[in-house]
């Protein structure tokens, strides 16, 4: 470990400079029509692939959880926003609200259920009764028994639930209609596509807490084969998803969708995201998530709930996939499920690997250059050899990987993103009187 | 206390006669819906296919039982096995036999030239480099495969260089690819037990997957077992490579993805590393993969999604598959 000094300037003040900078950059060149609109494009992709690939960094980089699924929380981040303005636009629920309210009493009936499910205390429950069936009856009659009496708690709340986010929706229809419809048309549309981000990020971190709540328990590489397989569990829903939804439109791809993201949207939300990452990472669970990645035994004894740190971990990572979803189905205005396969699904992990496994910056950076090498082989290749973008494209990735197995930035990080340096005390600290003993002096005069 | 007992004792078998109740009302429906013949005949097509994802997932397990890698290019070296026997037998006019020998060869040196280009050099880094590594060789081998001048991007319809018989065993079709295909499967297969079993390059390759420093302490050559662990593996996917493209004669440069994906899922459920496991968990996978199309509403655009639903339910019920032994945590 190197020493850090402390800067002449606190840390956030060059990182800020930069981030303005960097934003005021882009929007220049937009607007003096220095870049075109497909560049344009291409950096709003870039930053929306960071703020997704932040969230896998947090999962696999920092906790530790070899992650290869998370392509699916971006997919269903982007489905269930894009559902929420869909209907804000062409109303194909019936009413311009529906899908919104829908997917806020759901998401509010699941949580809900969850939470009924912990207050039963159905775990306690089924420890005491099968310790005091064990006692009696045979294994397996034991194992039967205590599994209804769990599935009927849990139907309980699941029927709870249910009840509860049907009364919902339609107050929810209500208050949202009195309060979002009256508004000017600009002001509602932007009121709304901040509910959808929103609404995707948390259905995306549902969803992954339920997944994770059972498979995180495996061990590193089943856990990563058990989340590809959910990715693709859900591209094959989302391929299907005609059948239940018809305005998703299933392979043929939902079209229809308002393009609503701008650059500012998401700069404030890769900001946002590199804020609370940050934050959540130097505070005292962020230290215990990192535990949890050096040594999960020593967490363990040093009285870390594990677990619980795991699924929180992964939640957020899914969270942040899912807003990163939102914001790519607003915009190019049109979601295919194969824009959420198995190919496109490794890029964030290529990402936070080339970046650095557990450096933020690294992400941030690796996110910009993969899109250039990506783009730009498109505009290098000369005409007829586009075929060649995605030969060059692994070579390059082989070479890099080969180099630099650590990664372009390894852990490190920069300006603000570093960790906080201890605050300076105000109380000096008792300097050590060091008493020279005789036996010293002797030695100095031999 | 006596009486509570055996009312208990009489709820939990009530539940197990009601489900074995169900479950065989189901299947007996299902199959007089159908007929039993349409079930039987999925039995044997899911068979057939789940030995071909046998070839397939043994590479998968040998590889990660010896060097802990999840060798994403595995499919891919898979699908460079049908194109080779695809060109062995329309552009030279081979035989069948002399076809699979030929693609078995071809996918042996590649797989060997990928491990020493890809992996060898990061035996000693962190695991992920080397997953990285195999995503960009799959990545490579798809979009190199797919220019115009090797393979080309389209789908290309496989000749067979045989005639197809079909035999009619009471309303069951068996055709001669079937036969073939379990014939050659079990044929290889037994060759690769005798050669991990009998030999000395066996003894090696188990000594090597237990304990890789001590192995080489014994004078094993470790980087010769771990290639011809790959050459092994990649030998079987060339046959299967071959044997798929008899069954389902269109071929593609993608196609590698999803087989290679869902042999790999089979050797998980049978337990990584373990070679009955992944033999057992093929034919699990294949005949789910057909028992879904043929009976399920809608089980053709599902049929990945099931297959990944066992998956999961079985990482849920026993995480280390089903000949997997457990994991112990190592302080």
């Amino acid at each position: 470990m190197s020493k850090r000094r402390r800067g002449f300037l606190p840390s956030w003040v060059p990182t800020l400079l930069v981030a303005v900078l960097l934003y005021l950059l882009v929007v220049y060149a937009q607007k003096s029509g220095k870049i075109t609109t497909y560049w344009y494009q291409v950096i709003q992709l870039a930053s929306i692939t960071a703020i997704s690939a932040l969230g896998l960094n947090l999962i696999y980089g920092f906790n530790g959880q070899f992650s290869l699924g998370h392509i699916g929380f971006y997919a269903i981040g982007a489905y269930g926003s894009a559902l929420i303005t869909k209907d804000f636009l062409v109303k194909w629920s019936g009413m311009r609200i529906g899908a919104l309210s829908w997917i806020i009493a759901g998401q509010v009936g699941l949580v809900l259920t969850l939470l009924l499910v912990k207050w039963m205390r159905v775990g306690a429950v089924r420890d005491r009764l099968r310790a005091g069936l064990g006692a009696h009856l045979k294994g397996h009659e034991t194992w039967v028994l205590t599994t209804i009496v769990v599935l009927l708690m849990t139907a309980v709340a699941v029927a709870v639930g249910v009840l509860v986010a049907g009364q919902l929706h339609k107050w929810l229809v209500l208050a949202l209609g009195k309060i979002l419809l009256p508004l000017p048309k600009k002001v509602a549309q932007q009121v709304v596509f901040l509910l959808a981000l929103l609404n995707g990020g948390t259905m995306a971190a549902l969803v992954a807490f339920l997944v994770g709540l059972p498979l995180l328990r495996l061990g590193s590489d089943y856990f990563g084969i058990a989340t590809l397989g959910f990715a693709i569990m859900v591209y094959t829903a989302l391929q299907n998803s005609d059948m239940v939804i018809p305005t998703m439109k299933g392979a043929r791809g939902m079209v229809g969708i308002p393009r609503w993201t701008t650059w500012p949207w998401v700069f404030g939300a890769l900001v946002l995201s590199v804020i609370i990452i940050r934050n959540l990472i130097h505070s005292s669970h962020g230290r215990a998530i990192m535990s949890v990645r050096e040594d999960e035994i020593a967490a363990k004894t040093m009285g870390i709930d594990v677990n619980q740190l795991k699924t929180v971990a992964f939640s957020f990572g899914g969270f942040f996939a899912g807003i990163a979803g939102g914001l790519y189905a607003h915009l190019y205005g049109f979601l295919h499920p194969s824009s959420f396969n198995m190919i496109k699904g490794f890029d964030p992990l290529i990402i936070i690997v080339f970046g650095g496994l557990g450096s933020m910056t690294g992400t941030i950076v690796a996110s910009g250059m993969f899109a250039l090498v990506i783009e730009g082989l498109r505009v290098l290749l000369p005409q007829g050899f586009e075929d060649w973008r995605f030969v060059i494209y692994p070579i390059f990735l082989l070479l890099i990987m080969l180099l630099r197995q650590q990664g372009l930035l390894g852990t490190t990080e920069w300006g603000w993103l570093r960790a906080p340096l201890p605050p300076e005390r105000d109380i000096p600290v008792p300097e050590r009187v060091v008493q020279p003993s005789p036996q010293d002096d002797e030695g100095e005069e031999a | 206390m006596r009486q509570l007992k055996i009312l208990l004792r009489v709820i939990v078998w009530a539940i197990y006669l009601a489900l074995v109740v169900g479950i065989v009302l189901g299947i007996v429906s299902l199959v007089r819906l159908n007929g039993p013949i349409y079930f039987l005949q999925a039995v044997i097509d899911g068979l057939k296919l789940g030995f071909v994802y046998a070839l397939i997932a043994l590479g998968y397990t040998m590889v990660y039982g010896i060097v802990r890698l999840i060798n994403f290019a595995h499919g891919d070296v898979f699908m460079v096995g049908s194109f080779a026997s695809f060109y062995a037998i329309t552009q030279y006019g081979w035989g069948f036999i002399p076809a699979i020998l030929f693609a078995m060869a071809v996918c042996t040196v590649l797989n060997v030239v990928i491990e020493r280009v890809a992996y060898k050099p990061l035996r000693d880094a962190p695991r992920i480099a080397a997953l990285i590594t195999a995503i960009g060789v799959s990545f490579f081998l798809e979009y190199f495969t797919a220019l115009r001048w090797v393979f080309g991007p389209d789908y290309i319809t496989f000749k067979r260089p045989f005639k197809v018989v079909v035999w009619n065993v009471k309303g069951v079709l068996i055709s001669n690819i079937t036969v073939i295909i379990v014939v050659l499967t079990i044929i290889l297969l037994l060759v690769l037990q005798y050669i991990i079993r009998m030999t000395k390059v066996g003894k090696a390759m188990r000594a090597t997957a237990l304990d890789k420093p001590t192995a080489r302490l014994m004078g094993i050559n470790v980087d010769g077992i771990i290639s011809l662990t790959f050459a092994l593996g990649a030998a079987l996917a060339g046959a299967g490579g071959v044997l798929y493209a008899i069954a389902f004669p269109q071929i593609w440069t993608f196609m590698g993805v999803m087989p290679g994906l869902k042999a790999f899922v089979a050797a998980v459920l049978g337990g990584i590393g373990n070679i009955p496991g992944a033999f057992v968990g093929s034919l699990l996978m294949g005949t789910i993969d057909v028992l879904v199309v043929s009976f399920l509403p809608m089980g053709s655009r599902l049929r990945d999604f099931f297959a990944f639903f066992v998956l999961i339910v079985v990482f849920l019920v026993k995480p280390t598959g089903i000949f997997g032994e457990p994991q112990i945590e190592k302080v």
